[in-house]
């Protein structure tokens, strides 16, 4: 598989009325393509920092950040965000769909953006929200969806345009526990089917069960990476009372039935 | 402009003399046979000629010498007169209380001075009923304005000079400025110039505020965007399409109403929509709904996605 995120010593360092605080400190990391990562950590442990600076939103104080190849910390304001709607995608904590767009609309927003939206791609678009389980639900309103429902939409939407990397920050935050499964199980299926390289940002340590690798972050550096199921599980219980992971959830865990055929 | 007492012969052969203006008062009956007195303007005008009284109901006078009155409609209204119907005018001539009965010719349209309801009379008539002092026998008949109607418009500064030559403490001016020069006319113009200004001003406030709202619900979605990669023109082409589209429906809501509104506006109301003065007041609108929302999308232009979405 090819490397599809690289970050090279990343640091993100601010300033404050004491001195400086390294909010990511030296942090190094590859995702390959079709791989899908759950990045954890306790609050403050800069795990949302780190996503901002993969999404482009943020600049790096010093390291390198390369996706396919492009080096991130080399581009000015109007190249990242081109970046970031040709090659990436998005799930956010609130879904952030557009209120007065259908769910199709909203996906094929990417697109639209992209000036990528023909018969083609509203096809896709259909295909895609179908294959999520949203195909009597394409001409429904935000407003008339439940919450995984809209969650879903904001899936299809960060996957429509072929992006290289998929970011998700928390994004079974405002879901139920079986929605979350779902959500999550739906997401790791496309990653891995469409090949895309995957960073999930959770508190909730049972969703890892659907991830390939996870990296637990302390202090802005990387403070462990479990890389298969049983370590990840043993993992999980072993990190329960570790007063590093304070506030991540830790339940029992369970498997609802895969939505996708 | 005072009086100028001097015989319509002096300037030779007007093309018309008219408006001779006194304040009047006359009586708003009720159907209880109770009367409340109204003020109007008293205008004698000469029938036929420049300075008469457009006529939409009943017929205007038939002679400079007959016992008739055109009134405004907005004096028939409150008075519950129609053409044929008398009334009678008090009046005060020297130290004797005089009443003159005069029957109502016709009834003409928007004609009001100094803001008030208008009755027109003959000009011969006028100076026999009109309030005055006691004057010396034989008296001729005196004006107080001429209007000098023009065959040809380009004689005007040719015509502004004779007239002077020809009578004696006599100012000339062409309608427009005669208007303006009006007494009290320059500070209600002012007045209404002031309120339309700040009315736009406060237009341009009450807009920007709308739209500054609008979009600070919208700061999620909008950082959103900004995340997904859309450009700062994308965001403020659709802010500007949103003010437009937005001005545009509430322009057209407004000038419906306002029309609606004007049609059916009482007769006593003072009040005339013309369609130059409201192009230009719709022209002026739509312009400031634009200008009013760029605060917004400016603010629009500088929403951070990271803290929009709570990452930052």
């Amino acid at each position: 598989m090819t490397i599809a995120l690289e970050t090279k010593d990343v640091m993100k360092t601010y300033k404050v009325d004491s001195g400086t605080i390294n909010a990511v400190d030296g942090v190094s990391l590859n995702v390959k393509a079709g791989e899908f990562v759950a990045l954890v950590g306790p609050s403050g442990s800069g795990k949302t920092t780190m996503l901002a600076m993969l999404a482009a939103l943020l600049k790096p104080t010093s390291g390198g950040i390369f996706i396919d190849g492009h080096d991130l910390t080399k581009m000015n304001e109007g190249e990242r965000a081109q970046f970031r709607r040709e090659r990436i995608g998005f799930t956010f904590q609130a879904n952030n769909l557009v209120p007065y767009l259908t769910a199709q609309e909203n996906v094929e927003l990417m697109l639209r953006l992209n000036g990528k939206l023909d018969r083609k791609g509203k096809d896709r678009s259909k295909e895609l929200l179908a294959r999520l389980g949203l195909g009597e639900r394409m001409k429904n309103l935000p407003s008339q969806l439940s919450g995984g429902q809209q969650q879903r939409v904001a899936i299809a939407r960060a996957l429509i345009h072929n992006p290289s990397l998929v970011l998700a920050d928390e994004p079974t935050a405002s879901l139920d526990t079986e929605r979350a499964f779902q959500v999550v199980e739906t997401f790791a299926n496309l990653i891995h089917e469409q090949n895309r390289a995957g960073i999930m940002v959770t508190h909730d340590l049972r969703l890892t069960q659907y991830v390939d690798r996870v990296v637990q972050m302390r202090d802005g550096q990387i403070a462990e990476i479990v890389d298969n199921q049983a370590a990840i599980a043993e993992q999980v219980i072993k990190h329960a009372d570790d007063h590093h992971l304070e506030g991540l959830k830790v339940l029992p865990m369970m498997r609802p039935q895969p939505m996708l055929g | 402009m005072p009086p100028i007492r001097h015989g319509i012969a002096d300037l030779g052969a007007p093309e018309g003399r008219a408006a001779l203006l006194e304040n009047a008062r006359i009586f708003q009956g009720f159907a209880d046979g109770s009367l409340k007195p109204f003020d109007v303007s008293l205008l004698g005008v000469e029938p036929g000629k420049p300075g008469d009284v457009p006529v939409r109901e009943g017929q205007t006078f038939s002679s400079r010498r007959a016992n008739e009155v055109v009134i405004d409609r907005n004096t028939a209204f409150r008075a519950k007169l129609k053409p044929g119907d008398n009334i009678t005018l008090k009046t005060v001539q020297g130290t004797d209380e005089k009443y003159y009965t005069l029957q109502v010719a016709g009834i003409s349209d928007g004609q009001q001075f100094f803001l008030r309801p208008s009755v027109f009379v003959p000009d011969i008539t006028w100076d026999k009923i009109r309030p005055k002092g006691v004057e010396p026998a034989g008296r001729e008949l005196a004006y107080n304005v001429f209007a000098v109607k023009l065959s040809d418009p380009a004689q005007l500064k040719n015509m502004q000079q004779i007239i002077p030559q020809r009578v004696e403490r006599v100012e000339t001016a062409d309608i427009i400025t005669a208007y303006k020069k009006t007494p009290g006319y320059a500070e209600q113009q002012a007045t209404l110039e002031t309120q339309r200004i700040f009315t736009l001003i406060i237009g341009v406030l009450v807009i920007g505020g709308f739209f500054q709202i609008q979009t600070l619900q919208k700061v999620p979605q909008i950082g959103m965007l900004k995340a997904i990669g859309a450009r700062n023109r994308t965001v403020a082409f659709a802010s500007i399409f949103q003010v437009t589209v937005v001005t545009i429906i509430g322009v057209a809501i407004g000038t419906a109403l306002t029309l609606l509104l004007a049609a059916n506006f009482p007769v006593t109301v003072p009040i005339v929509f013309r369609s130059n003065t409201t192009t230009i007041a719709i022209v002026s609108l739509l312009l400031i709904g634009p200008i009013g929302g760029l605060v917004s999308v400016r603010y629009s232009l500088r929403i951070e996605p990271l803290r929009a979405l709570g990452l930052g």
